[in-house]
């Protein structure tokens, strides 16, 4: 039941979108964000629109998987939506008992729907198309600037992946002593939502337990394999910028900067 | 023939987990030299002090009585640590405890990339350790998804990949299926055959010491018994006082010993065996 869940949404393929290097393509969001945000009328939140079916069409991701992504917030976007239709101030539209719609509230409110499913289907493709561990790597190298102000970049890096090297494997485990518990008589699908939330802890403890040992062994196998920190690493595939990411850069910081101009005169 | 590694007087206790516990002595006084391109054994019961003694061989505990040398360098040193880690490599017995990566050949890069190794290098070295290991065509694959005796030769390939001299296996086949385990004794065998690396392998599976240049006893933290398979367990009545079990072949020839047909203690494999009951029946 556990090994269904999927994490870091990620379709391995050959696609330019997967070829390109990972700084580029989380600097392309970063542009993008800003694009979203500086994105006022019409005409530029077309601009961007289009810009992300392009981005989906090069990566190959379909429009379903797109929207699956919004999902988990649909709750969010509808509310927002809501709120802003109803209690702008401006020209009524529409009104019904204590409830009128403005000429501004409809507009502003279909802008911030747009805009908040912008920027999630717009940083999901990132995640889409790119290898967690490719993603770490390339965050490790971005940031890399701020070891000089004593941020433990390296150590995070190594963290989130070996969190994510580990999720699989304390599924697994999670699966195994669920399985044992229920052996034994435990209840884990009937009662309310409390009683089931109490049930669940008898599976922690075991896998915390386990958990802080795996931590510790991996940490001894760490060092019988000379890990003495990210000072004077190498890598097997280093990340090196090609051709193709200097053009996505220069095509991101063009669109941006276009989107910011259109805004600012008022498209 | 060289020395690899070297004990003298070597000591160890663990530290009382409560207070007013006695702290557990986990060696007392082993003395041990092991020589370059040897396959070692190293039998015991659970509390024999063997993986006590392991970890001692690359500096993971450091002794708190007498002496360890790997090729000469004193492990106390703290500025020879990288040096003494990469000669002598370490799989331990969870394969999923030790793996890195979630991609086969990140890990299997893992400790060259920690050594600095030109990239070129690095490729080289995965490859080779790779095929050494018989398990090239999973170089892209995810660990998680491989079988425990395959997890543990990519583990066995994550230390070859440092091109040590010595690899000590702790308990590396404990948690395997017969498949498995058969897996990562044939890779190690033939490690010690073609790449001429010494192996120490430590294990409590008597049948594992069969073809062993030399196998060594641990009980209660002292050296019982050390010498060839043969001398070893020809002492069946030592070994069993010391609570272990010989190999079944052995067990069976020490049985019909003792009810009087005359045959060799020495036959360790099922086909010596085979031939020395059949030679008897004649």
């Amino acid at each position: 039941m556990l090994k269904d869940i999927t994490l870091g949404q990620y379709f391995p393929g050959n696609t330019p979108a997967h070829r390109l290097d990972p700084r580029t393509k989380l600097l392309l969001v970063v542009l993008y964000i800003v694009g979203v945000f500086s994105a006022k009328f019409v005409i530029s939140y077309g601009v961007m629109i289009l810009t992300l079916i392009v981005c989906a069409r090069i990566s190959k991701v379909g429009a379903r998987a797109m929207l699956r992504g919004l999902k988990p917030v649909l709750i969010i976007i509808i509310f927002t939506g809501l709120l802003n239709m109803f209690f702008t101030p401006g020209d009524p539209l529409l009104s019904f008992w204590i409830f009128h719609i403005s000429r501004q509230g409809l507009r502003l409110a279909v802008f911030m729907v747009l805009r908040i499913m912008l920027l999630i289907t717009g940083t999901f493709l990132l995640t889409y198309t790119t290898s967690p561990i490719r993603l770490t790597d390339g965050l490790e190298q971005l940031l890399n600037w701020m070891k000089r102000i004593h941020v433990p970049v390296h150590e995070l890096a190594m963290m989130m992946s070996i969190a994510l090297r580990f999720i699989p494997t304390l599924i697994e485990e999670t699966d195994k002593i669920m399985s044992a518990q229920k052996a034994r008589g435990a209840d884990f699908e009937s009662g309310n939502l409390f009683q089931r939330a109490r049930a669940m802890l008898p599976i922690l403890v075991p896998l915390f337990i386990s958990a802080f040992r795996r931590a510790d062994e991996l940490a001894v196998a760490m060092e019988c394999r000379c890990y003495h920190g990210g000072e004077g690493r190498t890598k097997l595939s280093p990340l090196r910028y090609a051709g193709r990411d200097y053009f996505a850069l220069a095509a991101g910081v063009c669109l941006t900067a276009g989107v910011m101009v259109l805004g600012y005169f008022g498209f | 023939m060289s020395t690899m590694l070297q004990t003298e007087k070597l000591e160890y206790s663990y530290p009382a987990l409560e207070e007013g516990e006695e702290q557990t002595r986990a060696l007392r006084g082993v003395d041990l030299t092991i020589e370059k391109g040897s396959f070692v054994v190293v039998l015991g019961h659970n509390g024999s002090g063997k993986s006590t003694l392991a970890k001692h061989f690359n500096a993971i505990l450091l002794p708190m009585g007498g002496k360890v040398w790997v090729e000469g360098m004193d492990t106390v040193d703290e500025t020879r640590l990288l040096d003494i880690r990469r000669r002598v490599g370490m799989v331990f017995q969870n394969p999923d405890n030790q793996i890195v990566s979630n991609v086969v050949e990140e890990d299997v890069a893992f400790a060259p990339e920690n050594l600095g190794v030109p990239t070129e290098e690095i490729r080289r070295r995965v490859d080779d350790a790779l095929g050494a290991v018989g398990m090239s065509e999973f170089a892209r694959h995810a660990p998680h998804l491989l079988s425990g005796g395959q997890k543990q030769r990519i583990a066995i390939a994550g230390v070859i990949a440092m091109e040590p001299a010595c690899i000590v296996l702790d308990e590396a086949t404990a948690m395997l299926d017969p498949v498995g385990r058969q897996e990562v004794l044939t890779t190690a065998r033939r490690l010690n055959r073609e790449k001429r690396i010494t192996i120490v392998l430590i294990t409590h599976h008597m049948n594992e010491a069969e073809d062993a240049d030399r196998v060594i006893v641990m009980d209660n933290g002292k050296i019982a018994m050390d010498g060839t398979p043969q001398e070893v367990f020809a002492r069946v009545e030592e070994i069993e006082a010391i609570g272990l079990t010989v190999p079944d072949t052995v067990q069976l020839l020490y049985d019909l010993r003792r009810n009087g047909v005359d045959v060799p203690l020495s036959a360790l494999t099922v086909d010596e065996c085979a031939d020395a009951v059949a030679a008897a029946l004649k």
